[in-house]
């Protein structure tokens, strides 16, 4: 990282008298030229990212729905949360949908990370369908998890009769649409992280492996030993990536249950988009969207410091 | 030696398995499409079509301007992929080569940026974009989604790996920096600048959250949002709405096997570049 500050030519010539410029001429010439370069950037970056995020914490001090004047409401905001039954409801679907789809997306990217890093002849070609559904478009593929999940002789429920198991209503049951939603979204994501580990996997130097072998070690041990310490830089990536994306999670409970049954799949995008665009309570959505910002400011801010102890770094 | 080709052929038969599983719901989603009305919507669903429809796909381009929808989504997710890369490359340059006062707080200003998730700028957009008049038209659409700090970021990693001598040579020959840029620094960084650019366009193609709220009429209405109205009008006609389906993501299929060399080398940049 070079990140070196301009030298401190600036402030020495001021004192004198004859040369009002404090700095030479090309050093003027070099940061007119940056700032040339920076501007179409900068303009976009500070009225569309940077300047809305100032805004966002305006408007969730505002009483609006967008079309009557606001007026101001302090933190009454952030207090309607502790006892909107939604808002927690929202949160605990959320955390539910995270808990349980991170840790299985990371096993079965790991899983077939591992069977591709078995030396098999056509990697590239298993790899690129493996990582089709990475690359489909979310709305259009929740379409046919619909299908698929339909309750009757759907094709879920189908193969589920094969092995004697009468499937449940899914999508419309009270427990069983959320890992159905779940299902949907390890299938729809696994690929990313199975190129990661894939990559890191091939990274990992043989030798280390022959070596443990001509010291008698078993699999296991070489896995738990070799495999999972040079892996951890790109499991902790994946990791934090996938929290902080399934924290966001909206196109497929939209498409697929619309939140229900209930409010049993409502996620927190969902309802900042609720509260906001079809209530119009636009500084309430406003409040639960910084909400959103602060569990992952937390949650990755946990992870770092767990990292620490368990990321192994080679340098 | 029979022990290892037996594990051997183990491992490429469990391949193939998973492989075939995966793919069950894409190729679900386009036998479908190709089945008759009253097979597609029987009470007992079925898999393989007994007849093939492919008139389906005219009716479904019938039933919803399709086509438009997908210019659409090609109009947004072209300009604000072009935008991004442009100014970031820009931008990326100048942080990564040129000094100038407060080059490090406004680096920092665009860092603090990446870990603040869409949602919160969701909000102050819209109204932004209301107050200009910019609902359902293109400027609206593109400009809020075009600026993000994450190209500027991944740009400016990707300039500072490249030796300054191939620049320096070019300026002692009498380039300017504009030149030096576009002479040896963007031919360099070509995979660099088409990963960030797949990415961009494949989430853009993949964006539903924005359009919804910012397009409300076929003018600026993108594939993802046309499938859901698509849901909303037709019910569960499954055989068009799953050939809407497979229209909308076939482009981005095709797509996606011309540029993997990219996608992959992006995935992999991000997930072990980021150290």
């Amino acid at each position: 990282m070079a990140v070196d500050t301009a030298p401190p030519a600036a402030a020495a010539p001021t004192t004198n008298t004859t040369n009002s410029k404090p700095t030479p001429r090309w050093r003027n010439r070099e940061s007119l030229t940056a700032w040339l370069f920076i501007l179409p950037s900068l303009i976009g970056f500070l009225s569309f990212t940077a300047g809305p995020v100032i805004a966002a914490g305006v408007i969730s001090l505002l009483d609006w729905n967008l079309f009557s004047a606001p007026t101001w409401a302090g933190l009454r905001n952030f207090a309607r949360l502790g006892p909107d039954p939604t808002f927690w409801s929202a949160l605990g679907n959320t955390a539910y949908f995270t808990l349980v789809s991170v840790p299985l997306t990371i096993l079965v990217s790991l899983a077939l990370a591992l069977l591709l890093n078995q030396g098999l002849k056509r990697v590239a070609v298993f790899r690129s369908l493996l990582l089709l559904p990475y690359a489909t478009i979310t709305v259009a593929v929740a379409f046919v998890w619909i299908w698929l999940y339909i309750p009757h002789d759907g094709l879920v429920n189908a193969v589920l009769g094969w092995f004697g198991i009468s499937g449940p209503q899914w999508l419309i049951s009270d427990t069983w649409a959320m890992p159905a939603l779940i299902a949907m979204s390890v299938w729809k994501s696994f690929g990313f992280g199975m190129v990661v580990f894939l990559a890191g996997l091939q990274a990992i130097p043989q030798q280390l492996y022959e070596a443990a072998r001509v010291d008698g070690t078993s699999t296991w041990q070489s896995f738990r030993n070799i495999t999972l310490p040079m892996l951890s830089p790109a499991l902790f990536f994946v990791i934090v990536t996938s929290i902080i994306g399934s924290f966001q999670v909206f196109d497929q409970a939209l498409i697929m249950t619309n939140g229900g049954p209930g409010t049993r799949t409502t996620t927190l995008v969902m309802y900042i988009y609720r509260t906001g665009f079809e209530n119009y309570d636009q500084g309430y959505a406003a409040a639960q969207s910084l909400v959103l910002f602060g569990f992952i400011v937390l949650i990755t801010a946990a992870q770092f410091t767990m990292q620490r102890k368990l990321v192994h770094y080679d340098n | 030696m029979t022990t290892s080709e037996l594990r051997r052929k183990l491992i490429v038969f469990t391949c193939f398995v998973v492989t075939a599983i995966t793919l069950v719901p894409v190729v679900m989603m386009v036998l479908v499409a190709f089945q008759s009305d009253a097979e597609s919507m029987a009470a007992k669903p079925s898999f393989w079509p007994s007849s093939w429809h492919p008139e389906n796909l005219t009716r479904a381009f019938e039933l919803v301007p399709l086509g438009k929808y997908l210019l659409n989504t090609i109009y947004f997710a072209a300009g604000t992929t072009l935008l991004e890369t442009a100014t970031a490359a820009l931008a990326a340059y100048a942080f990564a080569r040129l000094n100038f006062p407060g080059r490090s707080w406004l680096f920092g200003i665009y860092l603090a940026t990446l870990m603040i998730p869409s949602q919160v700028t969701l909000i102050p957009q819209f109204v932004l974009v209301a107050k200009l008049q910019g609902i359902d038209t293109w400027p609206g659409m593109i400009l809020p989604h075009a600026f993000t700090a994450i190209g500027v970021f991944l740009l400016r990693q990707f300039f500072l790996g490249i030796p300054r001598d191939y620049e320096e040579a070019a300026r002692l020959d009498g380039a300017n920096r504009w030149q030096a840029f576009v002479r040896v620094i963007v031919p360099l960084a070509v995979p660099a600048i088409a990963t960030l650019a797949v990415f961009k366009f494949i989430g853009q193609w993949n964006n539903l959250l924005w359009p919804l709220v910012i397009s409300n009429s076929d003018a600026t209405r993108t594939a993802s949002v046309g499938l859901q109205v698509f849901q909303d009008t037709n019910g569960t006609q499954w055989n068009l709405l799953l050939m809407a389906a497979t229209v909308t993501t076939v482009p981005l299929i095709v797509l996606f096997f011309l540029t993997q060399r990219w996608f992959i080398r992006g995935i992999t940049m991000s997930g072990l570049g980021g150290r």
